[in-house]
């Protein structure tokens, strides 16, 4: 739709200074897309891999173990956990909670030190088990 | 009939009146998420292994099939739903049009590739 440029347009974006909160809420649909696709498609070829015979999911672990198989497992790794505890974040939003400056800033970066933890931890389970 | 101009009626404008169930089946399936895909990677950790004949006895247990066949119904409504979203908000005119059809056939090609290996490896993979 055309917009009338005569007439003012609501601040946005432009006048806010960059904070952890809009930064964790952007990132949360960031994820949430990679998730979507890069993770969906990585999925779907791990199931149809394992019902397909041992030959093409030999080729799968060999791909998925190789240098960018682990880069976007990791990446996964972080998506899901940072997806899922900004997603909490949210949940507590949603309830009307957490709006305060301060709050809303420790939630924020909680969620961010909550997405590097468990995905350290998931892969140092991972590594640890020489998979 | 509901407020506003006859003609605006006639042309269909305003809201479709169901962005409040499009939200909250949003976070129906986020809770569900939050159960299935930890219960998909602590099951994976506790796997002995990666191996194909690991893997696909694992799948071929009732309480590894089912659980795996919801996960993907889960998350695939919650990632179509939120897809949804970020288009609506991003993408314009012809191209949103053309770009919610291709999440909807790829949420459904992809699901129904998923659910068939799950099925597939359910019904055929352990020996007897």
């Amino acid at each position: 739709m055309a917009r009338n440029t005569a007439r003012p347009l609501s601040p946005h974006l432009g006048i806010w200074k960059p904070g952890i909160h809009m930064t964790v809420s952007i990132l949360n649909r960031v994820m949430g897309a990679g998730l979507a696709t890069v993770g969906v498609f990585a999925l779907v070829w791990w199931l149809v891999a394992a019902s397909s015979g041992a030959e093409a999911y030999e080729k799968f672990i060999g791909i998925a173990t190789g240098w960018v198989g682990y880069v976007v497992l990791i990446g996964l790794t972080f998506a899901f956990f940072f997806h899922m505890a900004a997603g909490i974040r949210h949940f507590v939003m949603d309830l009307g909670a957490g709006f305060e400056l301060k709050s809303n800033r420790t939630w924020a970066w909680a969620t961010v030190v909550v997405a590097v933890l468990l995905t350290g931890l998931t892969w140092l389970i991972i590594l640890n088990k020489g998979l | 009939m509901g407020s506003g101009t006859g003609l605006g009626r006639v042309r269909g404008l305003g809201s479709a009146k169901q962005g409040s169930h499009h939200w909250w089946l949003q976070r129906v399936t986020a809770i569900g998420n939050l159960i299935l895909v930890l219960w998909f990677i602590i099951s994976l950790l506790r796997l002995p292994s990666m191996d194909h004949d690991v893997v696909v006895k694992w799948l071929s247990s009732p309480l590894a099939a089912v659980p795996m066949a919801l996960f993907v119904i889960n998350v695939f409504w919650h990632f179509r739903i939120g897809m949804q979203v970020i288009i609506e908000d991003y993408v314009h005119g012809g191209m949103r049009v053309i770009t919610l059809g291709a999440l909807h056939i790829w949420t459904f090609a992809a699901g129904g590739f998923a659910l068939f290996a799950i099925f597939k490896i359910a019904f055929t993979g352990a020996p007897a």
